[in-house]
C-alpha cells in the first residue's frame, strides 16, 4: 500500500512539460514536492501511531522474551550505520543531479541502493532469527508491536528501494530531466524521512529496550 | 408550523421528564444516581441560558429581516462590530467556565473508583461479564449468582468488574454510574441503594448476538436480615462454582435464567482475570494461579506503567496495579486458611482510596 | 485452501429473503440503467467524459452521486432498525434476528459516515473549492480521480458484503476483542477493515491534494485571509484529514495483523490491550466528526451571507473559530469512553476540553445570527436548511456538552440519548449543511435550478421527521435504554419507540421528495436554466463562471482583492469583461488509470477478505504496473487554443448580457 502512495505523489503533474507556457501561478515541480511533503506528514503520523502502540505494549511480554533478551546492539548498530550512510550518499547523488552529472548521479544512487539492501537484508535476517527461535510476532504483544513497528519501517525502505531502482532506469533512459529530478527530490525527502524514523526506532526500540 | 412542531416535541419531552417515574436515570434510587440526576439538571439549565436565546434569535431574526420588508437599517457592508464580537465570545466562555468548574468538581465527587462515604460497612461483589450473562461472586460469603444481584439497602457496594469475553459495561440505570468490564483487568465501581426495590441491570456496551438478553435484576433488600435470608437461600444450593462449573457457565448462552451457586472455589475472580495475563495460568493450573505463579503474571500488567507520562493514554490507569496486588494478597491470605470458605464477611478487600487515583497523575 | 479461498457458494445468503429481494431489486435497477445507457448510446460519454474525468467538477458530481446512492442504502438500514425495534417490544423477537440486525446497525454507521457523509462533503468541496479560489483545477488532478475511485472501491466492497458472506456484527467502531478472530471469525470484520482502509487512503490523498491546492493554486492577489469561508472551513477539514486519517490506517492495519497473522495487539490473550484500539480509533474518530461538520459550517456561512445580501459577519472570528475547533478536536477523544475507568483528573480534563469546543461553535452561531441582522433574508431552500440547522444544532450542541460532563456521561453513555445527540449534530448539522450546499450550488453544477416547492416540502419532511425520530431517543436514553439492542421488554419504552419509527418514515418521505425533486427539475430543466451563472447574486468567484462552468473554469485567472471577490468585481464594474485575446489554456487529459488502479485495489481487498491469495497478488501487481504506465505516460495534457476560448467565452457573455437585468438586483 505504501508503494502506491509514494508513487502517487511523484506522478508527473499534467501541467509539467512545455515549460514555455508557464501558467501564471503554476510551478508544478514545486507543487509536487510540496504535495509530497504533506504526504510525508501523514506517514509521520502513521509511524507515530505505531510508536505509541509500541510504547504501550513493550512491557507486555506475556511471559516471553523482552527487548533485553533479544536485541543485539552491535548488529543493529551496523544496520543503522548502513542506513545513515545511505542518506549521505543519496545527498551526494542529489548534488550531482542538480549539476546535471548523470553518470555520477547513477553511481551514487547505486551505492545508496546497495546500502539500503544491506539494511533490509540484515533486518530480514534478524526477523528470521527471531521467528526461528519461537519469538515471532504471534508470541506476545511486545513482539507484535516490535515486528509491526520495525517491519513497517522495513516495508517503507523496501518501497524506497524499488522506487530507486525505477528512478535509476528512468535517469538512464531519459537523463536528468525536470521530471526525473523532481521525482528524485521526492525520493530524497522520503529516504531522509525514513532515516529520521529509523533513528527514533533505534533509540526507542533498541537502545532503551536493551538497557 | 415549524415552531409549533418544535414546541410540541419539547413539551412532550418536558412532560415526560416531569413524570419521570418509570425507571431510568431520571428516577434514581441511589445516592450516586441522585447526584448525577442533579448534575444533569443543573448543567442543562445552565446551557439553556444560551440555547433558548439562540433559538429565539434565529427565528426572530429570520422573520424580522426577511426580504421584502426593506427596512431602512439594511446594511450590506456591515460585517464587524468589536462590541458584539467581544460579547459573543464572552458569553460562551463564561458559561463554559462555570460549567467547567462544576465538571471538575463533580467528576471528582462522582469518580466511580472512589469508595462511598458511608457509616455502614460496604460489601464486595465481584462481577464477571460472560457471553451473554452476568456472574456475581460474593467473596465474603463464598457464594455466586447468575443474572441476579442482591445487596442490602443503605449499604455501599464495592464492585470489582471484569470480563471473560468481549467488553461490556456494567450498568444499573437507577443506581447511577456504569463502568466497562474488560478481560484481563478489574475495574471498580461503587454504588448504593437508598431505597429498597428491584432494579433492572444491563450491559451498556454491545458485545455480540445475545447482548439484548444480557440483563439482570439488582435487588436492594429492605433490611440486612432480608439480605442474609437471600444469602442463606443461595447457600442452600448444592452446586459449587469451581473451574469445571465455570467452564460450563462461560460457554455462550442467551437469556439465562437466574442461577445460584452455594459455594465458590477460592480465588475464582482472580483466576478469571489472570487467565489472560500469562500463558501458564490457563485452566489447568488453577492451583498454582492462586500462588506466586499468578503474581508473576502481574508483571504483564506493567503496561500501565508504560503509559505513565504518555499524556494521550491517560485512560489506561483503569487497570489498577496496586489494587490488583492487594487483591492477590488477600486471596493468598484466604488460601493460607486465615478464614474458611464460608467465613463471616471480611473487609480486607476494601483498600484505602489513595491507591485509586494514586497512579493517575 | 481452495482456489477461491474461503469463498464458496454457501457464502451467498440464500436463506435471507430480505437480502435476496434487495439483491434482485438492485439487479433489476442496474439492468434498467444499463439498458437506458445502451438505448441512448451513452456508454462512450459515460466512460470518456465521466468515469475517466480528472475535472474536479465532474468528480464532485460523481462523489455526490455516490453519496446519494449510499444514502439510500444507509437509510434502508435505518428504517429496518426502527421497524425492528418497533416490532420487537414486550419481548417479541421482531423480524430481524440478531445475526442480521447486528450487521444492519454496523453497516448503517459505516455507510452513513464513511460512504454517505464523507463523499457528500468531499463532493461539494471538489465541486466548489477550486472555483472559489479562482483555480483551473486542483493541484493533482489525476490523484483526485484516483481518490474518488478508491472511495468508490470501499463502497463497492461494503455492498458486495450484502450478497457474499456477511458484514461486521460489531457496531461501526469494531471494538476489539469483539472484532478479533476469537469473537468474530467470519468475513464481516474483514469487509469492514478493507472497505474502510481503502476508502480511508483515498480520503487521505484528497486531504493532501486539497491542502496543496489551497496553498499553491489560489488566484493572483488572493491572500489566505481573503479566501471564501467555505474554502477556509474545508482547509481546516483537510488539515484534520491529513492529521487523523493515518491513525485510522494504522489502527486498522494493526487489527488486520491481529486477524490475519495472529499478532496480539488487541486480543484478550498474549498481552494484548484492546484499550489501545479504542484510544487510537477515537483519536481518528473524533477529528472525523469535525471533518464532517466544518465544511457544513462553511456552507451555512456562504448561504447566510448570500441570501441576506450581506457580508459575512465576523469573517476572521469564523476562520479562527474553525481553527480552534480543529485543534481542540484532537484533545477530546477520551470523552468517548469516560466509563473505562480513567482517573477523575483525566476524565475531568477531557470533559472540560470538550466543553471548550462549545465556545468557538457558539461564536459561529452568533456570527450567523448577526449576518442575518440588518440584512434582507430571502427564504429559499438553502436558507431553510440553514435555519433548521441553527435550531437543531443548538439542541445537539447542548446535549453534547451535557455528555461531556463525565458525571452525566456515567449514566448516559451508550444510551439512546447518545444516539439522539450525535444524530442531532451529524444529521442536523453536517447533513443539513450538505443539503443546503446541494440546493445552493446545484444550478452552478448542472446549469438549471431545482424545483423550489418540492425542495421546501422535502425540507419540512426532513425537519419534522428529524424531531419525531430523534427527540424520543433522548427520552429513551433517560429511561435507561441502551443502544444496539435487538429487542426490548419494557412497557415504558414502547410509546417512544413507536414514535421514533414514525419519524423515520417522515424522513423517508423527505428523501423520496428529494428524488422526485431531482426528477421534476431535470424534466423541466429547459424552463429553469441558469443563464447567467449567478442565480443568487453571489459573493464569491464560483458565481463569476457560467453554469455549469467551462471545463477550464476561468478563461483568464481573476485577480482578487476582497473576501467577497465577485461582489467586489460587480461593484467595480469588472465582472463579465470581454478580453481581446486569451492565452492558451493548459489542461490535463482524462485518464483511465484511476478507475483501473482502483479496480485492481478492489480486487486486492476482496481477495484479502476471502483469502484468495493469488488474486491479491495479481491485483497488487496490476495496480503497480498500471501506476508505472501512468507515471511514464507523456501524453497527459493539452492546450485549449485561444480561438476556442474566445468562442466559448463570447457565447457565454452574450447569454449573460441578454439576461443581466435579472442578475443585478438590490
Amino acid at each position: 500500500m505504501s508503494i502506491a502512495i509514494q508513487a502517487d505523489l511523484h506522478v508527473t503533474h499534467p501541467h509539467e512539460h512545455n515549460d514555455q507556457h508557464h501558467d501564471e501561478h503554476h510551478d508544478t515541480s514545486a507543487n509536487t514536492l510540496f504535495g509530497f511533503w504533506i504526504y510525508l506528514m501523514t506517514d509521520c503520523i502513521l509511524f507515530a501511531s505505531v510508536f505509541a502502540t509500541y510504547a504501550v505494549l513493550y512491557m507486555n511480554t506475556d511471559g516471553g522474551v523482552s527487548g533485553k533478551d533479544i536485541f543485539e546492539l552491535d548488529f543493529v548498530l551496523i544496520e543503522t550505520a548502513a542506513l545513515l550512510v545511505s542518506s549521505i550518499t543519496y545527498g551526494v547523488a542529489m548534488i550531482c543531479a542538480k549539476h546535471q552529472k548523470q553518470a555520477a548521479t547513477l553511481g551514487w544512487l547505486l551505492v545508496t541502493f546497495a546500502l539500503g539492501c544491506v539494511f533490509i537484508a540484515m533486518e530480514v535476517y534478524e526477523f528470521h532469527h527471531l521467528i526461528e527461535h519461537g519469538n515471532g510476532p504471534d508470541r506476545s504483544a511486545f513482539l507484535s508491536a516490535f515486528f509491526a513497528l520495525v517491519g513497517m519501517h522495513g516495508l517503507h525502505v523496501t518501497a524506497g528501494l524499488i522506487w530507486m531502482l525505477i528512478m535509476m532506469v528512468e535517469v538512464l533512459k531519459t537523463g536528468l530531466t525536470n521530471r526525473s529530478v523532481t521525482r528524485l527530490s521526492c525520493l530524497s525527502l522520503f529516504w531522509h524521512f525514513l532515516d529520521i524514523v529509523w533513528v527514533c526506532v533505534f533509540t526507542v526500540v533498541y537502545l532503551l529496550g536493551a538497557l | 408550523m415549524f415552531i409549533r412542531k418544535l414546541s410540541k416535541a419539547m413539551l412532550a419531552t418536558g412532560a415526560l421528564m416531569l413524570a419521570g417515574c418509570e425507571g431510568g436515570v431520571l428516577d434514581p434510587k441511589g445516592q450516586v444516581g441522585m447526584d448525577e440526576k442533579h448534575l444533569i439538571i443543573v448543567a442543562t439549565l445552565l446551557m439553556l441560558i444560551v440555547v433558548i436565546p439562540v433559538i429565539f434569535m434565529t427565528l426572530y431574526f429570520a422573520w424580522k429581516y426577511r426580504d421584502g420588508r426593506d427596512l431602512e437599517i439594511y446594511a450590506p457592508k456591515w460585517a464587524h462590530s468589536k462590541t458584539i464580537e467581544i460579547v459573543v465570545w464572552l458569553i460562551p466562555i463564561v458559561i463554559v467556565i462555570v460549567l467547567g468548574i462544576i465538571t471538575w468538581d463533580s467528576t471528582h465527587k462522582l469518580d466511580p473508583y472512589k469508595p462511598l462515604e458511608h457509616d455502614a460497612k460496604p460489601i464486595t461483589v465481584q462481577v464477571v461479564s460472560l457471553d451473554w450473562k452476568w456472574l456475581f461472586i460474593y467473596p465474603e460469603y463464598g457464594i455466586a449468582s447468575v443474572n441476579e444481584l442482591a445487596f442490602p439497602t443503605n449499604v455501599p457496594v464495592n464492585f470489582k468488574i471484569t470480563s471473560d469475553t468481549a467488553m461490556n459495561s456494567f450498568f444499573i440505570p437507577q443506581l447511577g454510574s456504569q463502568i466497562y468490564s474488560m478481560a484481563g483487568m478489574a475495574t471498580k465501581l461503587h454504588l448504593i441503594a437508598n431505597e429498597p426495590g428491584t432494579f433492572e441491570g444491563i450491559s451498556a456496551n454491545y458485545s455480540g448476538a445475545g447482548f439484548a438478553g444480557m440483563k439482570f435484576n439488582a435487588i436492594a433488600t429492605p433490611t440486612a436480615d432480608d439480605f442474609d435470608a437471600w444469602v442463606t437461600k443461595v447457600k442452600q444450593q448444592a452446586s459449587t462454582l469451581d473451574v469445571e462449573q465455570y467452564k460450563q457457565l462461560a460457554k455462550k448462552s442467551e437469556n439465562n435464567p437466574v442461577q445460584y451457586f452455594g459455594s465458590v472455589q477460592r480465588g475464582m475472580f482472580n483466576y478469571i482475570v489472570m487467565q489472560y495475563m500469562h500463558p501458564d495460568s490457563n485452566m489447568k493450573s488453577m492451583g498454582s494461579m492462586e500462588g506466586m505463579e499468578g503474581m508473576e503474571g502481574m508483571h504483564d500488567m506493567g503496561n500501565m506503567e508504560g503509559m505513565e507520562g504518555m499524556h494521550d493514554m491517560g485512560n489506561m490507569e483503569g487497570m489498577d496495579h496496586a489494587q490488583h496486588m492487594q487483591h492477590m494478597q488477600h486471596m493468598k491470605d484466604m488460601d493460607a486458611g486465615q478464614h474458611s470458605q464460608h467465613s463471616t464477611p471480611s473487609h480486607s478487600t476494601t483498600e484505602p482510596s489513595s491507591t485509586v487515583s494514586g497512579e493517575a497523575e | 485452501m481452495s482456489f477461491f479461498g474461503k469463498l464458496t457458494l454457501e457464502s451467498i445468503p440464500y436463506h435471507e429473503p430480505i437480502i435476496m429481494v434487495t439483491l434482485a431489486v438492485v439487479g433489476v435497477i442496474g439492468l434498467i440503467i444499463a439498458a437506458l445507457i445502451t438505448k441512448h448510446q451513452k456508454w462512450g460519454v459515460l466512460w470518456h467524459d465521466w468515469l475517466t474525468s480528472v475535472d474536479h467538477k465532474r468528480l464532485g458530481i460523481m462523489y455526490i452521486l455516490l453519496a446519494l446512492v449510499m444514502l439510500i442504502r444507509g437509510f434502508s438500514d435505518a428504517i429496518m432498525m426502527r421497524t425492528q425495534q418497533a416490532l420487537a417490544t414486550n419481548g417479541a423477537a421482531g423480524y430481524l434476528p440478531p445475526e442480521h440486525y447486528d450487521q444492519i446497525f454496523t453497516a448503517h454507521g459505516v455507510i452513513m459516515i464513511i460512504f454517505m457523509a464523507m463523499p457528500f462533503m468531499i463532493g461539494l468541496m471538489n465541486l466548489i473549492l477550486p472555483l472559489q479560489i479562482g483555480a483551473r483545477d486542483v493541484a493533482f488532478p489525476f490523484l483526485n480521480n484516483l481518490s474518488f475511485w478508491l472511495t468508490t472501491s470501499g463502497a463497492v466492497l461494503i455492498n458486495i458484503s450484502l450478497g457474499l458472506g456477511e458484514f461486521a456484527k460489531t457496531g461501526w467502531v469494531a471494538y476489539p476483542p469483539l472484532s478479533e478472530l476469537a469473537y468474530s471469525p467470519g468475513v464481516g470484520v474483514d469487509y469492514y477493515i478493507w472497505a474502510l482502509q481503502i476508502s480511508g487512503i483515498g480520503t487521505t490523498l484528497t486531504g493532501v491534494n486539497f491542502i496543496a491546492t489551497v496553498l499553491k493554486m489560489r488566484a493572483p492577489g488572493m491572500k489566505l485571509m481573503q479566501m471564501p469561508i467555505f474554502t477556509w472551513t474545508c482547509t481546516w477539514a483537510n488539515i484534520l484529514i491529513v492529521a487523523s486519517f493515518p491513525i485510522l490506517t494504522a489502527v486498522l492495519g494493526l487489527l488486520t495483523l491481529d486477524r490475519y497473522l495472529d499478532f496480539h495487539f488487541f486480543t484478550n490473550d498474549g498481552g494484548g490491550n484492546a484499550m489501545m484500539y479504542i484510544n487510537l480509533f477515537w483519536a481518528w474518530g473524533h477529528p472525523e466528526v469535525y471533518i464532517l461538520i466544518l465544511p457544513a459550517f462553511g456552507i451555512f456561512s456562504e448561504v447566510i451571507s448570500t441570501f441576506t445580501s450581506k457580508r459575512l459577519f465576523g469573517y476572521s472570528s469564523m476562520v479562527w473559530a474553525s481553527g480552534a475547533i480543529s485543534i481542540l478536536g484532537f484533545i477530546v477523544w477520551l470523552h468517548h469512553f469516560f466509563t473505562m475507568g480513567s482517573s477523575a483528573n483525566v476524565n475531568a480534563f477531557f470533559g472540560v476540553m470538550t466543553m471548550v469546543i462549545a465556545v468557538p461553535t457558539g461564536v459561529k452561531l452568533f456570527n450567523w445570527l448577526f449576518t442575518i441582522y440588518r440584512g434582507r433574508l430571502r427564504i429559499t431552500v438553502p436558507v431553510l436548511w440553514t435555519l433548521g440547522f441553527m435550531v437543531t444544532f443548538t439542541i445537539g450542541g447542548m446535549t453534547g456538552v451535557l455528555l461531556a460532563v463525565p458525571g452525566a456521561d456515567y449514566v448516559l453513555h451508550n444510551s439512546l440519548f447518545l444516539i439522539a445527540h450525535f444524530h442531532n449534530t451529524i444529521l442536523g448539522g453536517a447533513v443539513f449543511g450538505y443539503m443546503a450546499g446541494f440546493a445552493f450550488w446545484f444550478p452552478k453544477a448542472m446549469g438549471f435550478h431545482l424545483n423550489e416547492r418540492l425542495g421546501k416540502a422535502s425540507f419540512w419532511c426532513w425537519q419534522v421527521g428529524f424531531y419525531v425520530a430523534f427527540m424520543p431517543l433522548y427520552v429513551l436514553g433517560f429511561l435507561g435504554m441502551t443502544r444496539r439492542i435487538n429487542h426490548t421488554d419494557n412497557p415504558a419504552w414502547n410509546f417512544w419507540i413507536y414514535f421514533a419509527a414514525v419519524g423515520a418514515f417522515i424522513i423517508l418521505a423527505g428523501i423520496i421528495l428529494q428524488f422526485v425533486q431531482l426528477y421534476v427539475s431535470f424534466r423541466d430543466r429547459e424552463q429553469n436554466l441558469d443563464t447567467t451563472g449567478d442565480p443568487w447574486n453571489g459573493h464569491t468567484l464560483e458565481w463569476s463562471t457560467s453554469s455549469p462552468p467551462q471545463f477550464y473554469n476561468f478563461a483568464k485567472l481573476p485577480h482578487v482583492s476582497d473576501i467577497d471577490a465577485f461582489t467586489d468585481m460587480k461593484e467595480k464594474g469588472q465582472a463579465y469583461q470581454r478580453e481581446q485575446t486569451y492565452q492558451p489554456i493548459h489542461m490535463p487529459k482524462n485518464t483511465a488509470s484511476g478507475i483501473l488502479i482502483a479496480a485492481c485495489i478492489t480486487a486486492v481487498g476482496f481477495a484479502a477478505i476471502w483469502h484468495i491469495w493469488w488474486l491479491a497478488i495479481v491485483g497488487f501487481a496490476g495496480a503497480f504496473v498500471l501506476f508505472l504506465v501512468r507515471a511514464y505516460d507523456n501524453d497527459v495534457d493539452y492546450y485549449v487554443q485561444p480561438d476556442d476560448v474566445t468562442r466559448i467565452e463570447n457565447a457565454h457573455l452574450d447569454n449573460v448580457t441578454a439576461n443581466l437585468t435579472n442578475v443585478v438586483r438590490g
